[in-house]
């Protein structure tokens, strides 16, 4: 009785935490709920002055349209394949310049953490046009490993800043513990470090997946051929002057664009958990 | 170490055959062996549905017809195409046949960028485009001389959509091309269709410049004016009129409606179905939205261009341009002559509920139909002259730094109308002082 009880009064307690949870989700959900609400209506609906959230009529003349016009899935496809590239490459280059920068301190370190931050702070605009020169006369223009390229070099640095602080928060002492168990730098790093950095990495996979599948500007600039382009080249077909938009094949459009980017976080969330170093120096 | 990465990466990528390279050639035309078909690219922005369509319809016909010049059509947007281009235009791979605005031609054909089509346009074309369409598309070459960068084919005037419903009520005139109302006879029906909770019109100001400019014609407002090879901007009594007159029907008659003024050129149009005001000034082309969204049982017509002292309007136009490293200009011309003949222009310009410069296609049926409001549309075109703004060096960077917060700040009545012009002159002045050392 008393258990219960106390059962209760915990699960009142914890009432308006719920509420809060809740809230913060349909704050987070809200968008895409709002665009899966435009893309089912008609544009008469849209257009209404007292907006619905669900659809009078629901249309999916939109997603016809969308998907009649563009070529929404070889865009997203080529999305695909440059944000899964870009993603890998700028992981596997930036992983092992993380460990040396967050194990090896000295003036160079000092000076690559330095560098890293400030190319952080050139905007983009400013050097689009001498890298799309060394691009040229590499042949990487009109290519997609030309996109790749400049992806994994935009998001290396902070790739980097991200894996460094992984590696600084895996203790020391581990790795101590291995060599005095007659580990070599090898096996220490493979065998006991790596495990413990893959959630660091599975949230540097993801910044770096997120970052090149969203991207506009360099991939305008360096994808001329309509064969080559990708998705968020394919979504802007929809927008005109001013700010006038076809809204509706957006919408729908855009909430297909959404999906991969959903997938791809799904499989990986559950390794974004962290707790694999919870009592790892313990006792 | 960017540049290192870059280096690094290249190689790695240039290993990832998963990647595929698709295309590979560095852009703009193929040399075209012998045998071989001349191919183009052809930067498009078209964006509407019928638009697109009439696009493509034109290019594969072309493609058709033509085996040993063969066009891709690619598509580009608006908000981003100047950006494009600078990059490619600098990297030289920018494409054959360029389509864009009138005042981004003259940056670009300063710069070296556009190919002169003085001496190479066929007659036919240049008969069929009245001079003053020609004008929006002649620019200095950033040596002294004069050249034409671009075929001008579409534009847009600035008409009134109004709410029938509660046009008829009123009671007043109904204006027609060829007596339209008086800015005067204007603010009196505005005034007297605000009722109760409606307003006679709404502003949408979000970006008042272009809109501001172009009506200030009416009553010779240009902006800008010229003496001895340097230009100054000039806010008289004629530049202040049309800024005064709206600015009375939102704080003095009180007969626009204030929750417009902060929005987008589309924004109001739900309210406007729900006849929360009766008069929507607005580009031509805005009966597009409005032809699609109206609920059904919504009567809405056309009005002509207002009258001030004139009914002139300052005009661009979307152009067409061959770019100067095309390594096919003749060909290129070839198909913006084919692409541009009266036929298609009726078609493109239908597609984007816009003007076509052509006088051919201005005749054809289907741009004077009173359906749509098209017959008000198209008679609109004798009204555009070429806006004074388009050939001021540093007109951008006036309008977004200086014009654009300073008639912001006015039609929020924060300011007065000597304060916006104070403004629009002194600190455009040292802006376009740069422009001119």
């Amino acid at each position: 009785m008393t258990v219960t009880t106390r059962g209760g009064a915990a699960g009142l307690r914890r009432v308006p935490q719920y509420l809060a949870l809740l809230a913060y989700v349909v704050f987070l959900a809200f968008p895409l709920l709002w665009l899966l609400s435009t893309a089912l209506k008609t544009p008469r609906e849209m257009a209404l002055a007292d907006p619905t959230w669900i659809p009078r009529e629901p249309t999916l003349a939109n997603f016809a349209d969308a998907f009649g016009e563009q070529d929404l899935v070889g865009a997203a496809t080529r999305s695909l394949v440059v944000a899964l590239a870009s993603s890998v490459i700028t992981v596997v280059i930036s992983l092992p310049a993380a460990y040396a920068i967050a194990r090896y301190r000295g003036l160079v370190n000092r000076i690559a953490i330095g560098w890293v931050l400030v190319s952080q702070v050139f905007p983009f605009i400013l050097i689009i046009i001498p890298l799309f020169m060394i691009l040229r006369d590499l042949e990487l223009v009109n290519t997609l490993p030309g996109l790749v390229v400049v992806h994994v070099t935009f998001t290396l640095p902070f790739a980097l800043w991200m894996l460094q602080g992984y590696v600084r928060a895996v203790p020391a002492e581990l790795e101590e513990a291995a060599a005095m168990d007659g580990a070599g730098r090898i096996r220490t790093i493979v065998g006991v470090v790596a495990p413990l950095l893959a959630p660091g990495v599975v949230a540097t996979l993801l910044f770096a997946f997120i970052s090149s599948w969203n991207e506009f500007l360099f991939a305008l600039v360096i994808l001329q051929d309509p064969d080559v382009m990708t998705l968020p080249l394919t979504l802007v077909r929809f927008t005109g002057p001013e700010g006038v938009a076809r809204l509706g094949p957006l919408a729908a459009a855009s909430l297909m664009a959404t999906i991969p980017s959903l997938i791809f976080f799904a499989i990986i969330q559950r390794r974004l958990k962290s707790g694999l170093m919870a009592g790892a120096v313990k006792g | 170490m960017r540049m290192k990465s870059a280096l690094a990466a290249a190689a790695i990528v240039a290993l990832a055959a998963g990647c595929g390279s698709g295309g590979g050639d560095k852009g703009g035309s193929a040399a075209g062996k012998p045998g071989e078909p001349v191919k183009l690219n052809f930067l498009s922005l078209a964006w509407q549905k019928e638009s697109v369509a009439a696009n493509k319809q034109i290019v594969d016909e072309w493609n058709k017809a033509n085996p040993t010049i063969q066009v891709t059509y690619v598509q580009g947007s608006w908000d981003n195409v100047n950006d494009q281009l600078v990059t490619q235009f600098a990297g030289g791979t920018a494409p054959d046949v360029i389509h864009n605005d009138s005042p981004a031609l003259s940056g670009f054909a300063s710069d070296g960028y556009l190919l002169d089509l003085s001496d190479k346009l066929p007659a036919e074309l240049k008969s069929d485009i009245p001079q003053k369409s020609w004008d929006t598309v002649t620019f200095d070459d950033g040596k002294g001389k004069q050249g034409v960068y671009g075929v001008p084919f579409l534009q847009e005037s600035q008409v009134i959509i109004a709410n029938k419903k509660l046009l008829d009520g009123a009671g007043v005139r109904i204006p027609t091309p060829d007596n339209p109302w008086t800015w005067d006879e204007f603010s009196a029906a505005a005034k007297k269709m605000t009722k109760g909770d409606a307003f006679g019109v709404a502003w949408p100001m979000k970006s008042p410049v272009n809109k501001s400019l172009n009506l200030a014609l009416n009553f010779g407002g240009t902006f800008f004016q010229t003496v001895d090879g340097k230009t100054t901007v000039k806010v008289g009594p004629e530049e202040k009129e049309v800024l005064q007159r709206i600015h009375d029907q939102l704080y003095k008659d009180k007969s626009a409606d204030p929750a417009a003024l902060g929005q987008g050129t589309a924004d109001p149009l739900p309210a406007f179905y729900a006849g929360k005001f009766a008069l929507l000034p607005a580009g031509v082309y805005l009966r597009q939205q409005v032809a699609e969204q109206a609920p059904k049982g919504f009567e809405w017509v056309t009005l002509p261009p207002l009258k001030g002292t004139t009914t002139d309007q300052g005009a661009v136009s979307q152009t067409l341009s061959v770019a100067q490293d095309s390594k096919h200009p003749d060909e290129a011309l070839k198909f913006i002559s084919y692409f541009l003949n009266p036929t298609n222009q009726a078609k493109l310009a239908k597609g984007d509920w816009l003007l076509p410069t052509s006088v051919k296609a201005a005749a054809d049926p289907s741009m004077t139909t009173k359906e749509n409001g098209w017959d008000v549309a198209t008679a609109s075109a004798k009204n555009l002259v070429v806006a004074p703004f388009l050939k001021v060096n540093g007109f951008d960077e006036w309008k977004s730094k200086v014009a654009t917060p300073a008639l912001q700040e006015y039609f929020a009545n924060k300011i007065s109308i000597d304060d916006v012009a104070k403004k629009l002159v002194d600190d455009g002045n040292k802006v376009l002082e740069r422009y001119q050392r």
